[in-house]
Order: C-alpha cells, then structure tokens, then sequence
C-alpha cells in the first residue's frame, strides 16, 4: 500500500478549474517530484494534500486512511509536513521561537529540545542565529528555517514546494543535498520544484504536470533522458 | 498638588482607555478586522453588573464575574456568527460594516432590555480614598484600582503570550493565518480566543469606566470606545505595548485638556493631538512598517 495516494482529484478555484482529475501515490521512503511550468498546478496540488485547499472530486488517503476533508491544522499530527512555497517563516519571531512552532502539536515535550538538536546539526547555521529574528535572514537561511521548523514535527512525510525558489547556484546544491540528506534519514519526500533538472537528479520518480493534468510519469533517470522532457524542461 | 491630582486621573481614565484598546489591538492583530462593536460590549458588561447587583442582590464581585463570562460568551458568539463568514469575503468593508451593524444591534438590545433612562451605576469597586499631603491630594478608591488593575492585566497578559501554548498560536497567526495551520495551529479557535479575552477585558472595563463616572445608558459604551480605538491607533494597532502607551497617552492629554484649556474642546484637543501624530508617523508611536509581500 502506497503512503500517500491521490485519487482522481479535481480543484477549482471559483469556476476556474486548476486540477482535471489527477492520480498518483508516494510510497514510503521515496523521494517523488512533480514537475512542470508556472500555472501547471503543482502547488494546488500540494495544498490540497495538506488541507489548505478542498477538492470538489476525488479523495487524498494517507497510510490508508482518507484525510481529503480533514483540515490543514490536523493534518501536521498524523505525520506530514508541508514547507511551503516562498518560505513563510515567521519574520517577527526568532530562529528558536519559528522552530518551536514547528513542533507546535508534538505531546512528547521531553523530546523536542533532542529533535530540535538533530535540526540544528543538520543546519549549523541556524543554530549560530537562533536568537536572530527570522525575517532578517537571507533567504537561502529562511529556505533552511523552513524545512527545519517542518522537521520539529517529525514527520513521516515531508512535502516541499519550490525550495530552490530565488536562490543562487550554490545555495540551491545545498538545499537539494539537505532534501536527499533528510530523506536518507528516513523521511519521504514529496517535491513541487520548476528546477526540472535539479528535481529529476534527486528523485526516485516523477510526475510531469501540464494544466491541470500528468502529462508523463516514470522513474526520474529515465525522464531526465527523455527527448520531449529534455526539450520542454531541461533546455537542452 | 492640582496638576498631580490631574495627572493622576488622567492615568486613571488612560488605564481604562488602555484595557479597551487591548480588545481593539489584539482582534486587529490576529483577525486583521477592526472590531467596531468592542464599545458597546463594555455597555453590555457594565449593564449584567448593574442587574446582577441591583436586580438579584448578588455580590459585587461575583457580578463582575458574571459580567466577564457573560461578555467572553457574548464575544465568542459575535465572531462566530457575524465575522467568521465573513473573514475570507473579497472586501473587508463587508466585516467593517458588518461591525458597525453588531454595534447597533447591541445598543438597541439594551435599548429594548433595560430603557433609554440613565441608570446610575451600583458601587461595585468600594474603596477607601487615600488622603495625602496633609489633604492636599487626594486620590480616590476607584483611581487605585483602576490603576492597579491596568497593570496587572499587563503584566498577565504578557507573560500568557509569550509563554503560553496558546499566545505562541497567536503571535503566528498573526504574522501568517496560513503557515499557522501548516504548524497544526487552529486557526479559527485562536481568533475565537482573541475575541473572548478582548470581550473579557471590555467587561472590567466598563465596571472600572463605570465606577468613575457612575451613569449608563445604552451608549455609554460608543464614545469611550472610540476613544480606546484612537488610542490603540496613537500607541500603533496590533501593539500591546501600544495600546498602553496610547491609551495612557489620550486619557492625560483628555483630563489636562478638560482642567487647563477648556472642558468642551477636550475631545477636540485629543483628536487634534492624534492627527498631528498620525502626520509625523502614520503607523502610530510603537506600529511596525508592514511591508507587503509581493
């Protein structure tokens, strides 16, 4: 049985339909990328994975048990986290008090500082600013802060939108060896990204979304390696 | 000794603007929505003191109580059946107005319950006045209390901010309603507490407004609301720090109006005051510069 199966959802926004019944499912331990241009609908995608958003069809099952109507802020309990697109760190609050908020619904409370060292080893940056408001970090840090707080809860899942969003060359490598560091570790990934490339060298498979629809799907390797692909995303 | 006796009132009656501005500061904060109905729950709180009192014979202090309960009720049910619906409307005129309806709707409600007659307050804060300076100055029970009570709210509702599980979910929720929910905070019921401790409050604000100036009628809460608005404006809207500053600020500048220029211009005087601060900073003394994301 697969971790995460989406079943023939469809979304609109008022009358405009952004998801025209898509399937696909995530099983536990892979790192999964959908890919495709502005507007394809990935990030629809992922909001209605997570409860921000309602599907008028279809349904959304996570480890087998249906969570389509289940609203966002009970989701993060059942295991998954979401890092969303352009960061949405907490600028007013510190580095400390943003990764606090990540482990907002966890009962363990002995156990968070323990996590909360496992996130600062895996970002040494974020533990020389942890009294350092959010919002003044650059944004490769608050890229890094993001996925951090997502990690204070520990999830089973970990669903990221855009990390390489506006950051340099060098920053994105970094960000996407921490993506296959936190997945080596165990966590699943689900990754939204319009840095075709840089998703397929990381990912298992990968889903090729066009309006509202998959175009394509198959192992990432094989994709990186298709002619229509490589036109189309990879600008070769 | 006059002007300390002055300044002291005026710290009273700014402590009082102070607790209301609270309401007003912190539903702004968290919901993004001015709260236009926040004055007349202070009418509504000092009016179940009133009946509590006078009607059943109960004890001052259980009436404030009642009186706080019965406010959080009523403050919960406000935004859950006028401004819930609307928090996602495309234009937040629609809750604007919508406020400004409730507000009404509770001055008749009053209006129709208890009559347009002035009622004259029960005393409900019975404390001796402190005589000072060979009685020179002397401050009055209700000032001490009134005082006090300010600043014990304060200081409680700082640290439950900063410290408690459900400040923490207020401080994200107004920075990002939507990167709360993704942190599993609900959203709804933390504005359904922002509301019921903003109602609470206006609640001991009406006792304390009322046991200054010991009338009401069913408008007794608009114009110290309006007043408490300002000062959370003056102090910077969504500041709680602020809202203090602010409505310490309007209640001095009021009474000293009243004392030293001229008791008919003091409103005047105090809206002057907040349009020459607003010209030199729009965002208000401790309001943050909010950049808009793009």
């Amino acid at each position: 049985m697969a971790m995460l199966e989406i079943k023939d959802i469809e979304v609109y926004y008022g009358m405009i339909q952004a998801i025209k019944g898509i399937s696909f499912e995530v099983n536990e331990g892979e790192v999964i990328a959908l890919i495709g241009a502005n507007g394809a609908g990935k990030t629809t995608i992922l909001h209605t994975i997570t409860g921000l958003l309602s599907p008028k069809k279809g349904s959304v099952l996570f480890e087998g048990k249906d969570i389509t109507r289940i609203p966002a802020h009970k989701i993060v309990s059942l295991g998954m986290a979401h890092v969303p697109e352009g960061r949405r760190v907490f600028a007013e609050l510190t580095v400390y008090e943003n990764l606090k908020m990540g482990a907002y619904t966890r009962k363990d409370k002995g156990k968070i500082e323990q996590t909360l060292k496992m996130v600062y080893e895996r970002f040494p940056r974020l533990k020389e600013r942890k009294n350092q408001l959010a919002g003044t970090l650059s944004g490769g840090e608050q890229q890094m802060l993001a996925m951090g707080r997502a990690l204070m809860s520990l999830p089973k899942i970990i669903v990221m939108d855009e990390p390489s969003m506006g950051l340099s060359p060098i920053l994105v490598n970094q960000i996407f060896e921490i993506i296959e560091e936190v997945s080596k570790s165990g966590t699943t990934v689900l990754l939204v990204e319009q840095n075709a490339k840089k998703a397929l060298s990381i990912a298992d498979r990968a889903y090729v979304l066009e309006t509202g629809r998959i175009v394509l799907e198959g192992d990432a390797k094989e994709l990186m390696n298709d002619d229509a692909i490589k036109k189309a995303y990879l600008g070769e | 000794m006059s002007f300390i006796s002055y300044l002291i009132n005026g710290i009273s009656l700014g402590s009082v603007y102070a607790i209301i501005a609270l309401g007003y500061t912190m539903v702004y904060g968290i919901a993004k929505m001015l709260n236009f109905a926040h004055g007349d729950v202070i009418m509504i709180g000092a009016y179940v003191v009133m009946a509590a009192m006078t009607g059943m014979g109960l004890h001052p202090a259980v009436a404030i109580i009642l009186a706080a309960v019965f406010c959080t009720v009523l403050g919960i049910v406000i935004e859950s059946v006028a401004y819930r619906p609307l928090l996602n409307a495309a234009s937040s005129l629609a809750v604007l107005i919508t406020a400004i309806g409730v507000s009404y709707l509770l001055q008749n409600i009053a209006l129709l319950v208890f009559g347009a007659n002035t009622i004259s307050f029960p005393k409900a804060l019975s404390l001796p006045a402190i005589s000072l300076a060979d009685g020179a100055l002397t401050i009055t029970g209700e000032a001490i209390v009134t005082i006090v009570s300010c600043i014990v709210i304060m200081v409680v509702l700082n640290v439950f901010i900063h410290e408690s599980k459900a400040g923490q979910a207020m401080l994200a929720v107004s920075e990002d309603k939507g990167a709360a929910q993704l942190m599993g905070i609900n959203v709804n019921g933390t504005i359904a507490l922002t509301f019921a401790i903003g109602s609470a409050l206006a609640a001991f604000a009406g006792v304390l407004l009322c046991s200054a100036y010991p009338t009401l009628t069913p408008y007794t809460g608009a114009m110290p609301g309006i007043k408490a608005f300002v000062a959370a404006v003056f102090g910077g809207i969504g500041s709680i720090p602020g809202a203090l500053i602010g409505g310490l600020l309007l209640g001095i500048i009021e009474i000293f109006g009243k004392a030293y220029i001229s008791s008919q211009m003091a409103d005047a005087i105090v809206f002057g005051v907040l349009i020459l601060i607003l010209l030199v900073k729009p965002t208000g003394i401790l309001g943050k510069n909010i950049q808009e994301k793009v």
